[in-house]
């Protein structure tokens, strides 16, 4: 990546307070999103990945650390230029069902967002056609504006979650889990168009997923988070093929897969993820991890890194040797 | 996989067929499906959205809502048909002879009495045990089904537990009184990989302890390959595959289980497009004549549309719904 990212993360902290305490849902979080790649975002319920992407969409303030938008800190901006800024990042929720109000018609859904953003198509006639271009956009038929949400199957309503996330012009679609209400069938045709739509329109996306097949498929970098911080990130290859976090290799190794043939022994991590009011001291996965030792309880682990992306904080990285990651001083 | 399994039968369900009564008439949710569940081993009902196979787990533990009635077939438990008994048979069957396992632990916990008293539940009604025997028992229990300090937590409400523990709530209330058929219906779809991993073993060890006939009811193509014996995947409210889940996956006979496994994004290199299965299943309320899978079938002719294919056997233990079987191929 010689050009400079679309979208840069540093040292992302948010807290929450809640009964009981504070919530530490990001400590320390930063990535890179460069123009037409897709980033994976992978971890398990309580992780952070959505107070992640709550950002990103700019809905949520940062306690600390920066994020650099094509340049600019969004953050800074108010008014005006705020509202000019939240139109360039979009999201598709995952169930097509509750994100989608079922009093519309598809075309009302799709021009929603130009009802807030009234200045991107000033007259009825051009957004109207714009609406029949996005519906053909997403394989949907132009004539299809005028039915009712009903009418549509939740493959087709997840079409026009997409075409209402594009209908601004996005730079980023942040994509939480856009298909895991789906059927497997249908599942193929949205992650089909939305790798048609990135071709056609360079669009970045945040692909936020639990099914690390899915993951594998779509993306080109991966992270992966643990109780708010980002544990390991890379390559999706790299990540998948050599995971150097105990935590990223056990998330592999729990998901199921088809491939019965490779007798693999599964890693079965013990208890669930501590609870983020009281984090463990150390590193945070220790409670759950085989390699933990003494170190782990007292220190924070360092940052390894091979110089080409991928990285990972850990104590007892997996794979020692000649590929192994260098500590980052 | 031995043909003495043959013998140890404990589930037999047959045509067993389930309407809806809705204001615009009948739906048949479930259309003649048959299978067969064997002591110890993991039988998988596989399928996608409104294929019926929730319906069919419900009415074999003869839970149905009252719009809902089983019009046709049997389900012999141990010889006993659970469609004909009187409810006196079926509760006492309920527990020792059939439980289930659903998905959302939470609504199938009662929030306002401590998790304790409900899994004593089964030992008072049951075994007509005191409470604090039962209460014993349901302490041993959480303490099998791995949750810390059952001492404890026995008085806890079940909002206080996290979705895995529930889950081990549910399972270990479900096998409280070793059944012979455990059913499981998407016992782990609402839990993290790391947890569903814990719940499936300890599943499978249950199992064991109890040889139980578990009947797993899934979407999901992977766990099916990982912890099903055998399979029956269903479509539109019908089995139109069954068999060795390794035999099935690696050389399907219906063209719905091949488009099902050709859309899996394990099968495809990253980048390249998925697979996938043209058209929507049919609406429930308006299902063609002849074969269910007609309108999606690449390999539809005349024949398919006039009537519909048996699930006939294909090769030992195999069985598929389609008249051109032999044409499913592998490429």
């Amino acid at each position: 990546m010689g050009e400079q990212p679309l979208l840069e993360v540093r040292d992302l902290s948010k807290s929450f307070t809640v009964r009981g305490g504070k919530v530490r849902a990001l400590d320390g979080v930063g990535l890179e999103l460069a123009r037409g790649e897709t980033l994976g975002l992978v971890g398990e319920s309580g992780c952070g990945k959505s107070t992640l992407a709550r950002h990103l969409l700019m809905l949520e303030r940062p306690d600390a650390g920066t994020v650099r938008f094509d340049g600019t800190d969004p953050f800074a901006l108010s008014g005006k230029e705020l509202f000019d800024w939240r139109r360039r990042v979009q999201m598709v929720f995952q169930d097509p069902y509750d994100s989608l109000n079922a009093r519309m018609t598809a075309g009302e859904i799709v021009a929603e967002p130009w009802r807030t953003h009234r200045t991107m198509y000033r007259t009825a006639r051009e957004r109207a056609a714009r609406v029949r271009e996005l519906l053909h956009l997403v394989g949907l038929r132009p004539s299809d504006a005028d039915r009712h949400l009903q009418e549509f199957s939740g493959g087709q309503r997840q079409r026009l979650g997409i075409a209402r996330a594009l209908a601004l012009d996005p730079d980023v679609v942040v994509c939480d889990e856009p298909v895991s209400a789906l059927d497997l069938s249908v599942q193929a045709q949205v992650l089909n168009l939305l790798a048609e739509l990135q071709r056609e329109l360079g669009v970045s996306y945040v692909f936020i997923s639990h099914d690390l097949s899915v993951v594998r498929h779509v993306a080109d970098r991966v992270v992966v988070m643990y109780l708010g911080r980002i544990v390991e990130s890379g390559t999706t290859e790299e990540v998948f093929e050599r995971p150097q976090h105990p935590y990223t290799a056990a998330l592999m190794s729990a998901a199921p897969s088809l491939d019965r043939s490779s007798a693999r022994e599964r890693i079965v991590l013990e208890g669930e993820i501590p609870s983020p009011l009281n984090p463990p001291s150390g590193c945070r996965f220790r409670t759950r991890c085989w390699k933990a030792t003494d170190i782990c309880v007292t220190e924070a682990p360092p940052r390894l890194d091979d110089g080409a992306g991928h990285a990972a904080e850990c104590h007892h990285p997996l794979v020692p040797g000649p590929e192994a990651l260098a500590r980052v001083p | 996989m031995t043909a003495t399994l043959g013998t140890d039968t404990v589930l037999e369900v047959d045509g067993l067929t389930v309407d809806i009564r809705t204001h615009d008439g009948t739906v048949r949710a479930v259309d003649g499906v048959g299978f067969s569940a064997r002591r110890g081993e993991t039988l998988a009902l596989l399928g996608e959205s409104g294929c019926g196979k929730s319906m069919t787990a419900r009415a074999v533990v003869g839970l149905l809502e009252p719009v809902v009635d089983v019009t046709a077939g049997s389900v012999l438990l141990d010889g006993v048909d659970l469609v004909t008994a009187d409810d006196r048979t079926r509760r006492a069957l309920a527990g020792p002879g059939i439980a289930i396992v659903f998905q959302d632990a939470l609504t199938a916990l009662n929030p306002v009495y401590p998790v304790g008293t409900q899994l004593a539940e089964p030992f008072r009604i049951h075994r007509g045990m005191s409470r604090r025997d039962a209460r014993r028992e349901a302490i041993a229990l959480m303490e099998r089904v791995g949750i810390p300090e059952p001492q404890v937590r026995v008085d806890a409400y079940p909002h206080q537990f996290s979705g895995g523990m529930r889950q081990r709530l549910l399972i270990a209330m479900a096998v409280a009184l070793s059944p012979t058929v455990l059913l499981a219906d998407e016992p782990t779809t609402a839990l993290d990989v790391t947890v569903q991993a814990q719940i499936m073993t300890l599943l499978r060890d249950l199992r064991a302890e109890h040889r139980m006939a578990v009947v797993l009811i899934t979407h999901d193509l992977a766990l099916v390959a990982e912890e099903a014996d055998r399979v029956a995947i269903m479509y539109a409210g019908t089995v139109v595959e069954t068999g060795p889940v390794g035999e099935v996956f690696a050389s399907p006979r219906h063209p719905y289980s091949k488009g099902l496994l050709d859309s899996v994004p394990e099968h495809v290199r990253p980048g390249e497009p998925l697979r996938s299965i043209g058209g929507a299943p049919p609406d429930l309320a308006d299902v063609p004549a002849g074969c269910v899978y007609q309108d999606r079938c690449p390999l539809v002719r005349d024949r398919c549309r006039a009537s519909r294919p048996p699930l006939d056997e294909t090769g030992p233990g195999r069985a598929a719904a389609c008249f051109y079987s032999s044409e499913v191929s592998d490429g």
